[in-house]
């Protein structure tokens, strides 16, 4: 098991980052009404780690008898009858799917999910909820017409079946969801937290971590606490005992990316355009997110960019995002903001150096 | 309500706690029209329909949480009882189908049923209610059908339309309705159902903790009321006004604060680590956008070309991030122009 879940704290209580969002949740959970949840903040700050404590804070033990089923759902439209394979995570209190893995039909799967539910809602003995709790994860992914849809049963169904709703970009999130949720933030941890919590997984371990190592995993982590774990698993296998000066190794899509970077910095000519193409494709086809990519290739350039051609390339990006979240074929706008960029930055190189 | 998906038995059983277990919003939600608050002009419209048993067709929009839904559930309540429910009044909503031929479908089967023996107490007017909830995210194709369904039915049915923007329903569609804005509940007009619910659940109201919530919710009654329950259960029935900042996600006022020194510092690495710390700290893009807004109009020594220029990225960018552009290259993208706004002679 990779240390990530190894070290995943299961109940709310034994939180070791986050503790006051735990404690509010425990509060919330001791009442019975609690009202449908929605979780943001950036990637591998601790959401998922919430939610499975909280489920555990109201369902006990039970919760984590899960079944990972993948199986077709039929689906009774009145014009036809739809398909879907879907894998949900499920215990008899709750289920957890990606409506992202079912695509355009996500209306239809999440509505027929929530009206399951309900048919089968656990009756209230001993103390047990009548209501069920559907996960979903990636809402931002949701369409917005899966959004909509979510808003009457939100409400008529509120009695039998609560929503815990995780994203990371709350404002792909329409308002009237929100409103119909309470919104928690979660922060990333600072890098001292990530650092104390290294420290802890190393002693957990039986290692010792140097702090020289630490603090550059730390920082090399980006406030990701994921990342961070991850970082310090690779460093492990790469050498132990560490030393203080061991390198922290980057994943192979951000090398590749940095790659990329120095090829558009080193000659901007429709020679080179294609070679970028080629290497940005094959990042698309090992399924890296193209707004990951933007950004991330943004970043890197900016590194070795004047003030001047940094407010450039910022600005190129987030024009280029924009497009490319209307648009359909992502590799074009990738393209064009490469294509844009290497002529501002030849142009910009004219005029400094004639 | 969709009651065949329960069986009868269970639904009975769970009742018993399910006022316990339902969360406030819908607990709280006005069974009658005159409990709703603000909305006179649609209010008044609708008394004098009851006494006079006639109703045109309705159109109702503002934004989230500001009684639209409550309205119309209510006064269909109001109009027929309890028990002519199911026969006299059917709810579109958005987990519907509601493709084309779907809406002409279900439309013409509700309204072909006679309308039936009315029921003692109730007006029971001799037409059914149709109640197309969030009709903003039918097709514009969709609503064109709906257009000759609605004549087709017209003397038998009455529409009440429900949607968020007005500019998405077709103009067809809205001229044939009485169209109610409902309005925002500010500060001051939402006190009345918030006392209420507090004296229902014994709250206490910390001072200034009213002001905070008419504050943070922004005229979403639902979200003021999901606030105040979320307060009462992590910290007790005294309710304080931090308690609701907090379980509100309120951006705190050092954040643009600090976001602007960094604009006006001069540097791109000064933004683009304020951006980085703003964005792991989880803040919501939107709301930072809106209140560097605020900071950038309340900056003395700033000219009005570059305020024009500031807002108008700040526009643009909002835009983006609504068709879902990614938050951190549009809060950069904004901060690099304010900057360069801000540290240019022109
Ligand atoms: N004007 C109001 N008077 C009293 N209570 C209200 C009012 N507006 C909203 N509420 C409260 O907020 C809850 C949600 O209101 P409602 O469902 O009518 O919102 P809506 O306008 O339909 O919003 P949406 O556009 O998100 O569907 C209600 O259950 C009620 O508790
Ligand atoms: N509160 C916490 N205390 C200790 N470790 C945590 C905590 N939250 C997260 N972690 C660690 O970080 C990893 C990533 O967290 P996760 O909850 O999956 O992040 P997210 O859902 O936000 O992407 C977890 O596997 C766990 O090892
Ligand atoms: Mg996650
Ligand atoms: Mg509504």
């Amino acid at each position: 098991m990779l240390w990530v879940d190894k070290y995943r704290p299961r109940r709310l209580d034994n939180l070791i980052l986050n503790k006051h969002i735990g404690e509010h949740l425990s509060q919330l959970v001791k009442t019975g009404d609690c009202p449908h949840i929605l979780f943001y903040g950036s990637p591998g700050v601790g959401k998922k780690t919430l939610v499975i404590g909280l489920l555990h804070q109201i369902y006990g033990d039970g919760v984590e008898k899960i079944r990972v089923e993948t199986k077709p759902w039929k689906i009774q439209l009145p014009s036809r009858t739809l398909e879907v394979e879907l894998t949900t995570l499920s215990s008899n209190y709750h289920v957890e799917m990606n409506p992202s893995d079912v695509g355009n039909n996500d209306r239809h799967v999440v509505q027929e999910i929530i009206k399951d539910m309900a048919k089968s809602r656990p009756l209230d003995i001993q103390g047990q909820r009548s209501f069920k709790v559907l996960v979903l994860n990636e809402v931002d992914r949701l369409s917005k017409d899966a959004q909509h849809s979510l808003r009457r049963t939100m409400e008529k169904y509120s009695s039998a079946c609560r929503l815990i709703l995780i994203c990371n970009n709350v404002s792909k999130v329409i308002d009237p969801v929100r409103s119909r949720c309470l919104c928690i933030r979660v922060a990333a941890p600072t890098q001292e937290a990530i650092m104390s919590m290294c420290q802890h997984v190393a002693g957990e371990e039986g290692l010792k971590l140097p702090e020289g190592l630490n603090t550059r995993i730390a920082a090399a982590s980006d406030r990701n606490l994921r990342r961070a774990l991850l970082m310090l698993e690779t460093c492990r296998a790469a050498k132990y005992p560490f030393s203080d000066d061991q390198p922290v190794q980057l994943t192979d899509w951000e090398l590749y990316i940095q790659e990329i970077a120095n090829d558009i910095l080193g000659e901007q000519s429709p020679k080179r355009l294609f070679v970028v193409r080629g290497k940005l494709y094959e990042l698309l086809t090992n399924c890296i997110p193209p707004e990951l990519i933007l950004r991330r290739l943004m970043l890197e350039l900016v590194k070795k960019l004047d003030d001047e051609l940094k407010h450039q390339a910022a600005q190129l990006a987030a024009f280029y995002e924009h497009r490319l979240q209307e648009g359909q074929k992502h590799i074009f706008h990738l393209e064009a903001f490469v294509a844009k960029f290497m002529s501002e930055y030849k142009n910009w190189a004219l005029m400094a150096f004639g | 309500m969709a009651p065949s998906l329960f069986d009868k038995g269970k639904q009975k059983s769970s009742e018993a706690h399910s006022s316990s277990e339902q969360p406030w919003v819908e607990k709280y939600r006005p069974r009658n029209i005159n409990d709703v608050a603000h909305q006179e002009e649609v209010i008044r419209t609708l008394e004098k329909a009851l006494q006079t048993s006639n109703l045109p067709h309705l159109l109702f929009y503002g934004p989230p949480g500001t009684g639209k839904t409550t309205t119309a559930l209510a006064i269909a309540r109001q109009l027929f009882g309890p028990s002519l429910q199911k026969a006299r009044v059917r709810e579109l909503n958005a987990s519907d189908e509601r493709g084309i031929n779907v809406v002409r479908e279900k439309i013409k089967g509700f309204a072909a049923t006679s309308v039936g023996q009315p029921v003692e107490g109730y007006p029971c007017p001799p037409f059914k209610l149709l109640i197309l909830d969030e009709a903003d995210s039918m097709t514009q194709d969709a609503q064109n059908a709906l257009r000759r369904t609605m004549e087709a039915h017209s003397k038998v049915t009455r529409f009440i339309f429900i949607c968020n923007y007005i500019s998405r329903i077709i103009e067809p569609l809205a001229s044939r309705c009485a169209k109610f804005r409902f309005k925002p509940l500010h500060l001051g007009v939402m006190d009345a159902r918030i006392n209420h619910i507090c004296s229902a659940e014994g709250v206490s109201l910390a001072p200034k903790a009213m002001e905070t919530l008419g504050k943070v919710s922004g005229g979403d009654l639902r979200k003021a009321i999901t606030c105040l329950q979320s307060a009462v259960r992590l910290r007790g029935s005294t309710v304080e006004p931090a308690t609701i900042l907090d379980v509100a996600g309120a951006v705190p006022g050092g954040v643009t604060t600090s976001l602007l020194a960094a604009c006006q510092a001069g540097t791109f690495a000064n933004i683009q680590e304020a951006i980085r710390n703003l964005i792991a700290e989880g803040f919501p893009v939107q709301q930072v956008l809106l209140e560097l807004q605020t900071a950038v109009l309340a900056e003395g020594g700033v000219r009005d070309l570059q305020r024009a220029r500031i807002c108008h990225a700040l526009g643009e960018a909002d835009k983006c991030l609504a068709d879902g552009s990614d938050e951190f290259l549009q809060l950069l993208s904004v901060a690099s122009q304010v900057q360069q706004t801000l540290c240019s002679t022109a």
